[in-house]
C-alpha cells in the first residue's frame, strides 16, 4: 500500500466548520426474498457546512442508499441522521435539499424552463418570481439559448445541466448528486466537472457527490469518502491535497496521479 | 423537430442533392396517400368481378354499383339512422372513458380498492357484448340509454387497464424527485401522473373509437327501431342487400371518422416522444 496522499501536502481541514450532515451509527437493512440484506452497516460521518464530499465505491457499497438517507427518502434501521440540526424529512420540507439523479429525470412534456420552474411551482411560491429565478439558474448553467427546448431536443449534457438548475433553483443548502455524469461522454463530463466546482464556489452549497469514477472523485472533492461493499461501510476518508482553484488540467500533475492511484488501490481492495 | 440537438436548423443551399431529397420526400408523400386508394380500387374491382362473373343474385350480395345507387337513393334514411347511432357511440365513448379515468385515479391512490374490484371489472368485461345487451335492455328499456351504456361498457375496460398502467408507470426517479420537493399527492397527480398517462389514454381511446360504434350497433340489434343496427336487421330480413351493405358502410365510416378525430387530438396534444406500445 502506498502512503496516503494527505501526507504529501497539508490540507485545510474542513472539520472545524459548522456540521451540516451528521450520521451516527447508521444501519440500513432491507429484506429481499426471504433473507435480510445489510446495505449500510454502522456508518458514522460528519459533513461540515460548505464541503464538497465525493462518495467513491464499488457497486453495492450503499453510496446511493446513503444519499437517500440524507434526503429522507429512506429511514435508517438503526442510528440517526441529522441534516442542519433536524431530521432529513424536516430539512427537505424547508427546501434545504436539492437532488440530482443519474438520468436527469426531466419531465418530457415540459420545456427546460418549465422543468426548472417545477421545483418552485410545487412549493407554491410566487410563480412570476419563480420563473425569473429559473431563467437565472439556466443562465448560470449556460443554457440561456435553450430555455424553451423540450428534453428530447437537448443533449445528455444539457439535460443534466437543466436538472442541476432545477436542484439549485430553490436555493438549497445541500446538493445531493447520484452519479449525475455517469452516462455522459468524457469531454462533456470534464466540462461539467469544472462547471460544478465553479457553481459550488459561487453558491457555497454543501455537495455530496456519488461516483464510481476515481478521477471524478479526486478532481471534485475536498475529501473522498471511500466505501467498501457487502455490507456497505466506510473504508477510509481521504483528504484531497490539491489547490482549491484547480482546473481539469490538474489531472496531469504527479500529485493528482498519486491520489488517483491511491484511490484506485482502495477501490480494488474494497470491491 | 430535430433529434440531434447540435444541429441548428438553417435554410439549406439549393443544391442538386437537396432537390433530389425534396423529390424523394414528395414521392413518399404521394405514395402515402395514393397507395391506399389503389388498394380500395382493387377491392371494389374484385367485388364487382365476383358478383358479375358468378352471376350472384342481388338478394345474396349486391354489386358495388347497386350499393352506390342505394347509398344515394336512401341518403335521407341512412342519415336519419346514423344520428342516433352517433349519439349513442359518442355518449358511450365519453361516459365510458371518463368513468374509467376516475376509477383508475381512485385505484392508483387506494391500492386496496384495486385489489378488491379489479378482478370484478375483469369478470364483467369477459361477458360478451351480445350477452350484456339484453340484460341492459331489460333494465333500462328500449330508449337511447341502454345502447349508450353498452357503448360505455365497451370503452371502459381498455381505458381502465391503460390508465392504471399510465398513471402508475411514472419513472421512479421522477417520483423520488417529487418526494424530495415534498409535493402533495394532488400535485403529483396533476403535474406528473396525468401527463404520463396521456399516451396510454390516447392509445386506448383509438381502440375505443371503433369499439363504441360496435357497442351501439349491437345494442340496436337487440331492441331498437332506429339506428344503423336496426337498419341492418331490417335490411337483412327484407333481403335488401343494397341497404344492408350501405348501412354497414355507414357504421364503418362513422368508426373511421371517430378514429381520425382521436388521432388528430393525439397529434396536437402529445408534443413529446413517448415509448408507449400502440
Amino acid at each position: 500500500m502506498e502512503t496516503a496522499p494527505h501526507k504529501i501536502a497539508a490540507v485545510p481541514s474542513p472539520a472545524q466548520a459548522v456540521p451540516c450532515i451528521r450520521c451516527a451509527g447508521v444501519c440500513v437493512n432491507f429484506f429481499q426474498g426471504n433473507r435480510s440484506v445489510t446495505a449500510i452497516e454502522r456508518l458514522t460521518l460528519d459533513v461540515p457546512r460548505g464541503e464538497f464530499l465525493t462518495l467513491l465505491g464499488p457497486s453495492g457499497c450503499g453510496k446511493s442508499t446513503l444519499l437517500r438517507l440524507v434526503a429522507g427518502l429512506i429511514q435508517p434501521s438503526e442510528g440517526s441522521v441529522e441534516v442542519l440540526g433536524t431530521s432529513p424529512v424536516a430539512a427537505r420540507k424547508r427546501r434545504s435539499i436539492g437532488f440530482v439523479f443519474q438520468d436527469a429525470a426531466l419531465l418530457p412534456w415540459r420545456t427546460a424552463l418549465e422543468n426548472v420552474a417545477l421545483a418552485i411551482e410545487v412549493c407554491r411560491e410566487d410563480p412570476q418570481q419563480g420563473l425569473e429565478r429559473s431563467v437565472q439558474m439556466l443562465e448560470l448553467m449556460g443554457l440561456s439559448s435553450r430555455l424553451h427546448a423540450y428534453p428530447h431536443q437537448l443533449s445528455g449534457g444539457m439535460r443534466q445541466r437543466v436538472s442541476i438548475a432545477r436542484a439549485l433553483v430553490s436555493r438549497p443548502e445541500i446538493l445531493l448528486m447520484d452519479e449525475p455524469f455517469a452516462a455522459l461522454d468524457e469531454i462533456t463530463r470534464d466540462r461539467l466537472n469544472e462547471e460544478l466546482r465553479r457553481i459550488w464556489k459561487e453558491t457555497g452549497v454543501t455537495i455530496l457527490f456519488v461516483t464510481h469514477g476515481v478521477y471524478e472523485a479526486a478532481y471534485l472533492g475536498q475529501r473522498v469518502l471511500m466505501l467498501a461493499a457487502n455490507p456497505g461501510r466506510i473504508r477510509e476518508i481521504v483528504p484531497v491535497p490539491l489547490p482549491e482553484d484547480r482546473t481539469i488540467r490538474i489531472r496531469e500533475t504527479p500529485e493528482f496521479a498519486a491520489l488517483a492511484a491511491y484511490l484506485r488501490n482502495g477501490m480494488e481492495a474494497a470491491g | 423537430m430535430s433529434s440531434d440537438p447540435n444541429l441548428e436548423v438553417s435554410p439549406p443551399s439549393s443544391t442538386a442533392a437537396f432537390e433530389a431529397y425534396l423529390a424523394r420526400r414528395r414521392k413518399e408523400a404521394i405514395q402515402t396517400y395514393a397507395l391506399p386508394v389503389v388498394g380500395i380500387a382493387i377491392l371494389l374491382f374484385t367485388w364487382w368481378a365476383v358478383v358479375a362473373g358468378f352471376h350472384v343474385r342481388p338478394f345474396i350480395a349486391p354489386s358495388p354499383m347497386l350499393v352506390a345507387r342505394t347509398l344515394f337513393k336512401n341518403r335521407a334514411l341512412l342519415f336519419d339512422n346514423l344520428i342516433p347511432t352517433t349519439v349513442e357511440a359518442v355518449g358511450g365513448f365519453l361516459i365510458g372513458n371518463f368513468a374509467a379515468i376516475l376509477v383508475a385515479i381512485l385505484f392508483v391512490h387506494v391500492r386496496l380498492l384495486e385489489k378488491i374490484f379489479f378482478p370484478v371489472a375483469v369478470m364483467l368485461n369477459s361477458i360478451p357484448v351480445v350477452a350484456k345487451a339484453p340484460i341492459l335492455i331489460l333494465i333500462m328499456g328500449s330508449g337511447i340509454a341502454p345502447k349508450t351504456t353498452i357503448a360505455a361498457f365497451v370503452c371502459f375496460f381498455p381505458t381502465l387497464v391503460n390508465m392504471l398502467e399510465g398513471l402508475g408507470s411514472v419513472d421512479p426517479q421522477v417520483m423520488e424527485l417529487m418526494q424530495i420537493l415534498s409535493a402533495s399527492r394532488t400535485q403529483i397527480l396533476f403535474k406528473v401522473r396525468f401527463y404520463n398517462s396521456l399516451p396510454y389514454l390516447f392509445s386506448s381511446m383509438r381502440i375505443a373509437a371503433s369499439m363504441c360504434v360496435i357497442g351501439a350497433v349491437v345494442g340496436e340489434w337487440i331492441g331498437s327501431t332506429r339506428g344503423i343496427g336496426a337498419l341492418i336487421l331490417q335490411a337483412t330480413y327484407a333481403f335488401d342487400t343494397g341497404l344492408l351493405y350501405s348501412a354497414i358502410l355507414m357504421s364503418t365510416l362513422l368508426a373511421g371518422a371517430f378514429f381520425v378525430v382521436i388521432a388528430y387530438f393525439e397529434k396536437i396534444t402529445l408534443l413529446w416522444p413517448s415509448e408507449t406500445p400502440h
